[in-house]
């Protein structure tokens, strides 16, 4: 039974303009199983789902539901051939009762029989084990309730497959378990479950198979009992190392003796990791290595003061300086060009000008505005150092690609002159020959004596570039490698294990 | 020529409207543009115009700012004018003697007033993250009550010389007071502009407050500040409104205004949910408004029916300008486009002997 084939995908494609998100990628999901689908951002996870689900139409392939072919042009045809999705955010109306939300949208006649309704969602919700009333207002539940209705309204109405997309992400531990029960007790009725999740532990705790998916493309799939974390890191983030990428690596001349440029101690920030210490010194390239998740984004947004800074000192350069919003930290010399380009970047309707000149502006004053001239004359000194490829630079930064828009933010934080410089993911999608010039840029940066923290999902990007790797695991620093430690395999291993091997 | 056409695109609607509404008027009658002078001063359909527009053009500046920094709009505008005139009207009638000093104050004490209720309404708007037009709610519905609160009695007048002058006109000067002061407000708009770094700040945190903080923008205290400029010009667009009238009627005075006041700012090309904005087509919206008022007046339109052709005539105006219409518009002017050049290609392709004069010019 357990064999039994549900849901195969052979050689599916889907490309989107300048990207092709998947390349004859395959997958099988066989009856009563929970099915990791597994990968980095950009893996292309989120288009097979919804390729599966008919939100996207694939280019080409073949997708068979049951030994029958299939092709959904809409969400609703794969609803009613049994396919039901949950998604991370909960997509219910807090403000109706449980029961209303499991049935919204589903009746067909025009009147609601309030009591049949009532009765009907009573009797799901008590074979799923699910501790909540058909009459309760959904917002008075807890997350892990509402996740779990969530998904009693995709099961309901003969479900074959669910489909989970980080399901997991706003649970505590003991919800995240409650949600496994329920999980465990679809399987038993023979639910196909896809399961996607940033969370390896959880991965293993309750997956029967992990599908591995890279860049769009198939990488395998594996029995869960049978394959190492170690392995399943390795595959997700690909050990290949394009040549094109030979940078010298620099190595800071730092004696403990010198007083770093920033020294944060027992730092905490609303965002939730926990208390960390951590110091730059000049001239020095830092990274925080960790799976999506893990904490190394929230610990240097705690340390521009991104989030509300709940707790600990900061010291530059050996004096006590106060950082609790971004514009104090600016303006003791620290520069954060921050992980979501598009929300928390740039301003997209503005021009090139102005979006180079904004954070320079800000430091000088609001009454002191710069004249066009001068503005003008700082957007061409970038656009050109950085080759930022532009028509002109009273081009709204909307229409740039988003290498280039990266390369915009770096100009604005650069003409800042900071000290120390964060990157929060530089090189998250844009094009390689972009990813290998900012690179190149770190190394000369900190050459010039600039201190820099430079995060990337891809692990060989960071080795090339930092002196020292900060590795993090569930919101916490389980590690901190350098020199000879600095191999892609030492921190795999680091990122799997927890520090255990340290 | 390009490059200003580039320039002024988002000020095609406003002044496509205003040159529709001027080709209605000359057609009604030939002296539209005429002016008189009466009295040393001129008057005449265009002089109107400014004269009547005057408080609409201050408070959609006001308008255009709010809107652009808070993706909202403040719909007690009116009432915020109404309660700066009363304190003003208040003012003015308790001295014993007016003198241009008496005024002046009083005009500054409104003023107070103005930032009083701009900082009310922002308050509530920036630090409560109330939605703008819920916030304004309340003093759009309690602000009249207030303002016959501070009247006392019932339309106080404001019988007094200088008063008068402010409303109409001060002898001597060709142009009515109110336009007058009216382009004295735009000038300090302007110069507040370009002393400051304002227009980036809230075009800044209208479009991505989130980036607007991580570079080191505060949007709540922008949001707020915005709502201050408001303040300000609700006090100077009931200053206006009272001295024209002459008295104070705290139930109809500027009544119903942010309707053409946010009407105006979605005419100059501006999107009603924030970001990059145009100042000068709020104006220009605002006066485009002015005209349609007065060209329907012309038109010897039913008083009673004057509000379904205004009705028709922005539904058309916003049906025309809306994106969806001119996706549509630009589509099917590409697929035309497209369909005569295959059409000329294959015409060309067959060699047939009447060739047509694009193919000649090919050739």
């Amino acid at each position: 039974m357990l064999s039994e084939t549900i849901l195969e995908m052979k050689d599916i494609s889907k490309s989107f303009p300048g990207v092709k998100a998947l390349d004859n990628v395959g997958f099988k999901l066989r009856k009563g199983e929970i099915h990791a689908l597994m990968g980095e951002n950009g893996a292309g996870k989120s288009t097979l789902i919804k390729v599966i689900t008919g939100v996207y139409e694939k280019d080409s392939g073949f997708i068979t539901l049951q030994g029958e072919p299939i092709h959904f042009k809409t969400p609703k045809e794969a609803q009613n051939k049994g396919i039901g999705t949950v998604y991370q955010e909960i997509m219910l109306c807090p403000n109706l009762t449980v029961a209303e939300n499991m049935f919204i949208g589903r009746s067909h006649t025009p009147i609601v029989n309030w009591k049949q309704m009532n009765e009907k969602a009573a009797q799901l919700l008590k074979s799923l084990g699910i501790p909540a009333s058909p009459i309760q207002e959904l917002a008075s539940c807890s997350l892990a309730v509402q996740q779990m209705i969530a998904i009693a309204r995709a099961v309901d109405m003969d479900c074959k497959i669910l489909i989970l997309d980080e399901p997991t992400s706003s649970l505590d531990e003991d919800e995240v378990h409650k949600l496994f029960d329920l999980m465990r007790e679809l399987k038993t009725r023979g639910v196909g479950i896809i399961f996607i999740t940033h969370f390896l532990k959880q991965v293993y705790e309750i997956s029967d198979r992990i599908t591995v998916l890279r860049n769009g493309k198939f990488v395998g799939e594996y029995e869960t009992s049978s394959f190492p974390q170690i392995e399943l890191i390795s595959k997700m983030l690909g050990n290949e190392l394009e040549d094109i990428t030979k940078i010298k690596k620099y190595e800071p001349i730092v004696s403990d003796t010198t007083i770093p440029v920033y020294e944060g101690i027992g730092l905490s920030s609303a965002a939730g990791v926990k208390p960390f210490d951590f110091s730059i010194q000049k001239g020095e390239v830092n990274g925080f290595a960790g799976l999506l998740g893990s904490g190394r984004s929230e610990s240097v947004r705690a340390i521009f003061a991104a989030d509300k800074v709940t707790g600990g000192g900061v010291r530059m350069k050996g004096k006590r300086v106060k950082i609790k919003t971004p514009l104090q930290a600016i303006r003791q010399g620290i520069g954060y060009l921050p992980e979501d380009r598009k929300d928390d970047g740039i301003i997209y309707d503005l021009s090139v000008r102005d979006n180079i000149i904004l954070t320079l502006q800000v430091l000088k004053g609001f009454f002191k505005p710069f004249s066009l001239k001068q503005a003008e004359a700082f957007a061409k000194e970038y656009i050109e150092k950085l080759n930022i490829k532009t028509p002109t630079s009273n081009t709204p930064i909307k229409s740039l690609s988003g290498g280039n828009q990266q390369k915009v933010i770096l100009a604005r934080w650069l003409l800042t002159n900071p000290e120390y410089l964060i990157l929060d993911e530089p090189t998250r999608g844009i094009d390689v020959g972009t990813k290998v010039e900012i690179q190149k840029l770190v190394i000369k940066l900190a050459n010039n004596g600039m201190s820099l923290t430079f995060i990337s999902s891809e692990i060989d990007e960071m080795l090339r570039t930092c002196s020292r790797l900060i590795v993090m695991k569930d919101r916490e620093i389980v590690a901190e490698l350098r020199g000879t430690e600095l191999t892609e395999h030492d921190v795999m291993n680091v990122i799997a294990q927890g520090g255990k091997t340290i | 020529m390009s490059k200003l056409i580039k320039n002024f695109s988002h000020l095609f609607l406003p002044i496509s409207v205003m040159t529709l509404l001027i080709i209605i008027n000359l057609i009604k009658g030939a002296d539209y543009f005429r002016i008189t002078m009466v009295n040393g001063a001129f008057y005449g359909n265009i002089p109107n115009i400014f004269f009547g527009a005057s408080e609409l053009v201050i408070l959609s500046i006001g308008m255009t700012l709010v809107t652009a920094a808070s993706r909202g709009q403040d719909i007690s505008i009116g009432e915020s004018a109404t309660i700066t005139s009363a304190i003003f009207v208040l003012f003015v009638l308790q001295a014993n003697e007016v003198t241009v000093l008496t005024i002046v104050a009083a005009f500054l004490l409104s003023c107070v007033a103005g930032l009083a209720l701009g900082a009310f309404n922002g308050t509530l708007v920036s630090v409560f993250k109330v939605q703008p037009m819920v916030a304004s709610l309340i003093l759009f519905t309690g602000g009249r009550s207030i303002a016959f609160m501070i009247d006392g009695k019932l339309s106080p007048i404001l019988a007094n010389d200088i008063s008068n002058k402010i409303g109409t006109v001060i002898p001597g000067v060709p142009i009515q007071t109110p336009i007058i002061l009216t382009v004295v407000f735009i000038v300090f708009v302007a110069v507040l502009f370009r002393t400051t770094n304002l227009r980036l700040y809230v075009e800044t945190v209208g479009i991505n407050p989130n980036a607007a903080r991580l570079n080191g923008i505060n949007p709540k205290k922008i949001i707020f500040l915005t709502f201050l400029i408001m303040g300000v010009c609700t006090a100077v667009a009931g200053f206006i409104a009272v001295n024209k009238a002459g008295r104070h009627d705290s139930v109809n005075l500027l009544k119903l205004i942010m309707m053409d006041a946010i009407l105006a700012v979605a005419i100059g090309g501006n999107s009603l949910s924030g970001g990059k904005f145009s100042i000068t087509g709020s104006i220009i919206g605002a006066y485009t408004i002015e005209m349609l008022n007065r060209t329907l007046l012309r038109l010897e339109i039913d008083p009673a029916m004057i509000k379904v052709f205004k009705a028709i005539f922005i539904i058309i105006l916003m049906v025309v300008a809306s994106p969806v219409v001119r996706l549509f518009l630009r589509k099917s002017l590409d697929r035309v486009r497209a369909w005569r050049s295959t059409a000329s290609q294959s015409v060309g392709n067959l060699k047939t002997p009447n060739t047509n004069i694009t193919d000649m010019k090919e050739e």
